[in-house]
Order: structure tokens, then C-alpha cells, then sequence
């Protein structure tokens, strides 16, 4: 018996062991070492020379708290965190739209997730023609009167304007994906209580906010809690669309672009204590909003 | 009952049910706006893609016309694979995604099997582990995990961009809860005809777990195929083995003036994640909670 357990232990690891070798030395040490490298001095000249990180203690720290850049950075970041409620509650409500017993609604949910699965570098290719100035954006906008020819501008070379133009493409790529997984918490809803508020005279605005919301609440908060943490780790949006640069004047410049830009974005002035510093902060960051979401889940688990 | 009651119960029924088909009639109509928003930006690029730009006075910004050309051509297409070397592209991309669909699927159901059927030493540690990598900054491993490929010689290759992202959370987890599914007196049955683990895992626990492989597979060959990021970076040192997803946007910025070939090239690139979309959209509709999206 004792050596049958002792075969099923060396089984076991001998199954586990690509994925454990893998895990380790791709996502464990890169995270340890990442965090280590934030407190030494480590540049791509000395990786080329075979030099070691030297430590340097809380000094990369200092530097990137008091950088500019990265405050910029930082405050993009959660300035893109505006995208989480618009897109839950817009995807909230699309589900619901195509929840109705109607004929062809399948056929408008596949449509809607089409952005799902498509490529970030194809939407950057498509939308910027779309924000163009001459592009079908401000062509739209002068069809309703909004703007005259004179007022049309590149919604990605203003300032004012870029940020929000990536968040639309963020919102166009996720809110098919959230619509699925409300689709499946509004199977819970019966639809007695849908039709009761009905012939009580509640309106659909009323009906929405007033039973469906309070009733999705667990899956809301679920939902929210992803999307925090992927909006604040937002990357790949601002590359694609910018190139990297994080402009026009830097009004795009996201914290994780920072850290990009200070290691492999710019590889010939790489500085990977300074990126490995302002990646620790980030995650900082991030584990504090996850908790905040976190807590305001389980209150809301406890209370049900 | 009077006819004026009878009158009055009709002349609310018709109320009523005029109100049921202005509804639906504006259903329709928001779904529509909806669908145009998710989809017009493909049906522009392919409206793009096709256009002959030998004829006179073409612009792509010369709405409504633009949306429809007057003249069509696959010329865009030839002449993106021909001069841009798309094909090549295409290629890198076949094979980083058909690299990466296998490695995960042997990694995640190898490793799923001891976490949902064996007991031993360590489990729960591993399990934690495993569950740890959900939490963790992972955001900032890319700074050494280049380090590390170049270390080991393979930056720049097929197995650098490969290798780091097979072993993931939720590939072992789908797979797991796809074992615990299967009734523990198959493989009691299997153990007693002298079945290895091996052969249990080959023979009773794949089999039927088949729908899971499938999405697993599915997701990650739609999420290789599209991802941008990692391969960017892994790849920084060779140009030669990008995927579509990467070389795509330096097409574009080199040639800014061809939006047509662009539109061509982006057609290209999306044209099998549509197949393999509608054919497996069961699965995407079903709504795993795996991926994440801002």
C-alpha cells in the first residue's frame, strides 16, 4: 500500500511538471525578480556586459514617485477606470434587450460579439480611419448637425479627445463579452416579476433600474471587478493607437505604458529598476482596487 | 354584457396592443443602431479592401459612396500578399497558434488530472499556487521574462513566444472541473482491469472531456491568433517571425498611403477568426469567465 502511494505521488508530479516548470519560471520568478529588480539599479548596458542589479534600496521608488510621467501615468489610468460603469451598465442593458422572446435576437447577439473577437491591432487599423478628420466619426456628426466642416478635427490628435476615442474602442470591444455573462445571470430573474411590473403600469426605464439592476446585482459587481482590473492595467489599447508614445502631449500616457516605455518599449535606454519599481507601485494599485471591489462583493454575499 | 362594454374591452385590447408592437418595433430599431455600432467597422475596411483604387477620384472618406464602390477588385488582396509578403505573416501566425493550441491543451490536461483524481503530497500547495497566479502582478513579468528567454537562447524564436504563455490558471482549472465531472466508478472500473494512469487519463478521462479540450482550444486559438502584446515583445529582436497581429501595424505605418492593402491585409487576418467564430459560437456564448476585457 505505502509504495502504491508512493507511485501515485511520483505520477501526479510527473503530470504536473510541464505546467509547474512552466509557471515558475515564467510567471513566479518574473514576478519575484521583477519586484527585486525595483529596488537595484539594472540597465539593458549592464545586461549586456554581464553585470549584476546592484541595490539601491528605496531609490527607484523615490524617482518614480516624484517623475511626472508616471503621476501622468497614474492618473490616466483611473481617469480610464470612467469606461467600467458606461460599459457594465450599457452591456447590462443590451442584455436585457436581447433577452426578449423576439425572433432573430441569436442572430443579434453573435453580431455583438464580433468586436469580442477581434484582434486590438485590427481596431486600431479600423478605428483610426474611423476618427480621422475626414472620417465617418465627424461625418456622422455633421449629419446630425452637430458640427459644421470647420469644427471636424482627428479625435485621436486632440488632446482633449484621444483618451475618450480609446475608451469608445475599449467599450466596443467588451460589451458583447459582458452582454454573454449577464445573458446567463438574467435566466435567474422570473419572468412573473418582469410581466407583474408591467401591468403595474412601470415603464422599461423604470423596470430596468428598478428590478433588473437591484436583481443583477451579484453579477454587477462580478463584472465591475473584472473590468477594474483590466482597464487599470489598460496597455495595449494606448500602444496600438499611438504607437506607444502616449500622446498627443502625453494625454494618453497610462501607468503600465510607463513601465513599458522605461523597459522593452524603448530596449536601448531600458532601466529595469526603474520600470520594475513603477510595475510594483501599479500592482499596489491594483491589488487596493481589487480589494475595495472585493469588500463591497462579499457585503453584498452577506447580505443576501 | 352590454355592447358599449364589449366596445371599450376591444378599444383597450387594441391600445394595448399597439403599445406591445411600438415596443418591439423600437426594440428592433435600438438593436439595429446596436448592430451597426459593432459591426460598421468591418463592413467598411471590407468595403475598403475591395475597392478599385485604379479608378479616378477614389477616396476611403467620401461617404456614403466609400461604403459602397463603383468598382471591385481582389487586386488589393494579390498585391498585399505579393508585395508586403503577407503570406509570410500569415504563416508566423499559423504557426505560433497552432504551437501554442497544443502545448496548452497537453500542458493543462496533464496537469489537471492529479488536481482533480490523485491525493498526494503537496496537493493543496500546488493548488494554491496555481490560484496564485490569478492575483499576481503578472503585468510586469514580460520585463523578465525577454531577460530570461535570452538567457536561455530563445528570443526571437517560435518557442520564446511560445513557451512563457501555454501553462495558464485557467486551462488547468477548465480542465479540472471537466474531470470531476466523470464518475470515479469508471475509473475504479479501469483501475481494476490493471489500467495505468496514464491509460486512465488516454483513455476514460480525454474522451469524455471532450467539450472542454474544444473550448479550451477554441479560446485559445482565437486569443493567440489575436494577441498583440506578448508576441510584440518576444519577437522584438526578429522581425521575421512576427504574427499578422503585429506586422499588421507596421504595414501601416510604413504604408500610410495604402490604406487599400491595409484594408486588404486586415480582412485577411480576420477572415479565420470569423470561421472558426461562427462555427464555435456556441461556445464563446455560453460565457466562461476566462478572459478578461477592460
Amino acid at each position: 500500500m505505502k509504495r502504491q502511494a508512493l507511485t501515485t505521488t511520483l505520477i501526479a508530479y510527473a503530470f504536473l511538471a510541464p505546467a509547474l516548470v512552466l509557471l515558475g519560471l515564467f510567471t513566479f520568478y518574473p514576478v519575484l525578480y521583477g519586484s527585486y529588480l525595483g529596488f537595484t539599479d539594472y540597465t539593458v548596458a549592464d545586461l549586456a556586459s554581464g553585470e549584476g542589479p546592484r541595490w539601491v534600496g528605496l531609490k527607484n521608488l523615490q524617482f518614480v514617485l516624484g517623475d511626472s510621467l508616471f503621476q501622468t501615468g497614474i492618473l490616466n489610468s483611473l481617469k480610464y477606470l470612467l469606461v467600467v460603469p458606461l460599459l457594465q451598465i450599457a452591456s447590462l442593458a443590451v442584455a436585457v434587450l436581447v433577452n426578449q422572446k423576439l425572433p432573430l435576437m441569436a442572430f443579434f447577439r453573435v453580431g455583438y460579439y464580433i468586436p469580442v473577437v477581434t484582434s486590438i491591432s485590427l481596431a486600431a487599423v479600423m478605428w483610426e480611419w474611423i476618427f480621422q478628420k475626414e472620417g465617418f466619426l465627424n461625418w456622422s456628426l455633421q449629419l446630425l448637425n452637430l458640427i459644421n466642416s470647420e469644427g471636424r478635427f482627428n479625435w485621436l490628435l486632440n488632446e482633449h479627445t484621444a483618451l475618450w476615442a480609446i475608451m469608445l474602442v475599449t467599450f466596443w470591444r467588451g460589451f458583447g463579452y459582458y452582454m454573454v455573462l449577464y445573458l446567463a445571470g438574467l435566466q435567474s430573474i422570473p419572468a412573473e416579476l418582469e410581466e407583474a411590473a408591467t401591468l403595474d403600469g412601470a415603464s422599461a426605464w423604470q423596470r430596468f433600474w428598478l428590478i433588473i439592476v437591484p436583481l443583477m446585482r451579484p453579477t454587477l459587481l462580478l463584472c465591475s471587478l473584472l473590468s477594474t482590473i483590466a482597464a487599470i492595467r489598460v496597455l495595449e489599447e494606448i500602444i496600438v493607437f499611438t504607437g506607444g508614445s502616449g500622446g498627443p502631449l502625453n494625454s494618453t500616457y497610462t501607468a503600465l505604458l510607463y513601465v513599458y516605455n522605461k523597459s522593452w518599449g524603448n530596449m536601448l535606454n531600458a532601466n529595469f529598476g526603474v520600470a520594475g519599481a513603477a510595475g510594483l507601485l501599479i500592482a499596489l494599485v491594483g491589488f487596493a482596487l481589487s480589494y475595495l471591489n472585493f469588500r463591497l462583493t462579499r457585503e453584498e454575499r452577506s447580505e443576501r | 354584457m352590454s355592447p358599449a362594454k364589449t366596445q371599450e374591452a376591444a378599444r383597450l385590447r387594441a391600445k394595448a396592443n399597439l403599445r406591445k408592437g411600438l415596443r418591439i418595433t423600437l426594440s428592433y430599431a435600438l438593436m439595429l443602431v446596436i448592430l451597426g455600432f459593432a459591426i460598421f467597422p468591418f463592413l467598411w475596411t471590407l468595403a475598403i479592401s475591395i475597392t478599385d483604387k485604379q479608378a479616378s477620384g477614389i477616396s476611403i472618406y467620401d461617404f456614403p459612396r466609400s461604403l459602397f464602390p463603383p468598382a471591385i477588385t481582389l487586386g488589393n488582396f494579390f498585391e498585399v500578399i505579393d508585395k508586403l509578403n503577407l503570406g509570410k505573416y500569415f504563416l508566423n501566425s499559423v504557426f505560433i497558434t497552432a504551437l501554442t493550441v497544443v502545448g496548452t491543451l497537453v500542458v493543462s490536461a496533464l496537469a489537471a488530472y492529479p488536481l482533480a483524481r490523485l491525493q498526494f503530497p503537496g496537493k493543496a500547495l500546488i493548488f494554491g499556487a496555481i490560484v496564485a497566479t490569478l492575483v499576481l502582478p503578472t503585468e510586469i513579468a514580460f520585463i523578465v521574462n525577454v531577460i530570461t528567454l535570452r538567457d536561455l537562447g530563445l528570443l526571437g524564436s517560435y518557442a520564446g513566444v511560445v513557451l512563457p504563455i501555454i501553462a495558464t490558471a485557467f486551462g488547468i482549472f477548465l480542465m479540472r472541473q471537466a474531470y470531476l465531472a466523470i464518475p470515479g466508478t469508471l475509473m475504479e472500473a479501469a483501475r481494476i482491469d490493471g489500467a495505468t494512469e496514464l491509460q486512465i487519463l488516454w483513455r476514460v478521462m480525454i474522451p469524455l472531456s471532450m467539450p472542454s479540450l474544444t473550448a479550451l482550444g477554441i479560446f485559445t486559438l482565437v486569443g493567440t491568433w489575436n494577441a498583440f502584446f506578448w508576441p510584440s515583445v518576444a519577437l522584438l529582436t526578429n522581425d521575421d517571425l512576427l504574427p499578422m497581429s503585429v506586422a499588421i501595424l507596421k504595414l501601416k505605418g510604413q504604408f500610410n498611403n495604402d490604406v487599400f492593402n491595409v484594408a486588404a491585409g486586415a480582412m485577411i487576418m480576420m477572415i479565420p477568426v470569423l470561421v472558426v467564430f461562427f462555427l464555435a459560437q456556441r461556445f464563446f456564448m455560453r460565457g466562461l469567465e476566462g478572459a478578461v476585457k477592460g
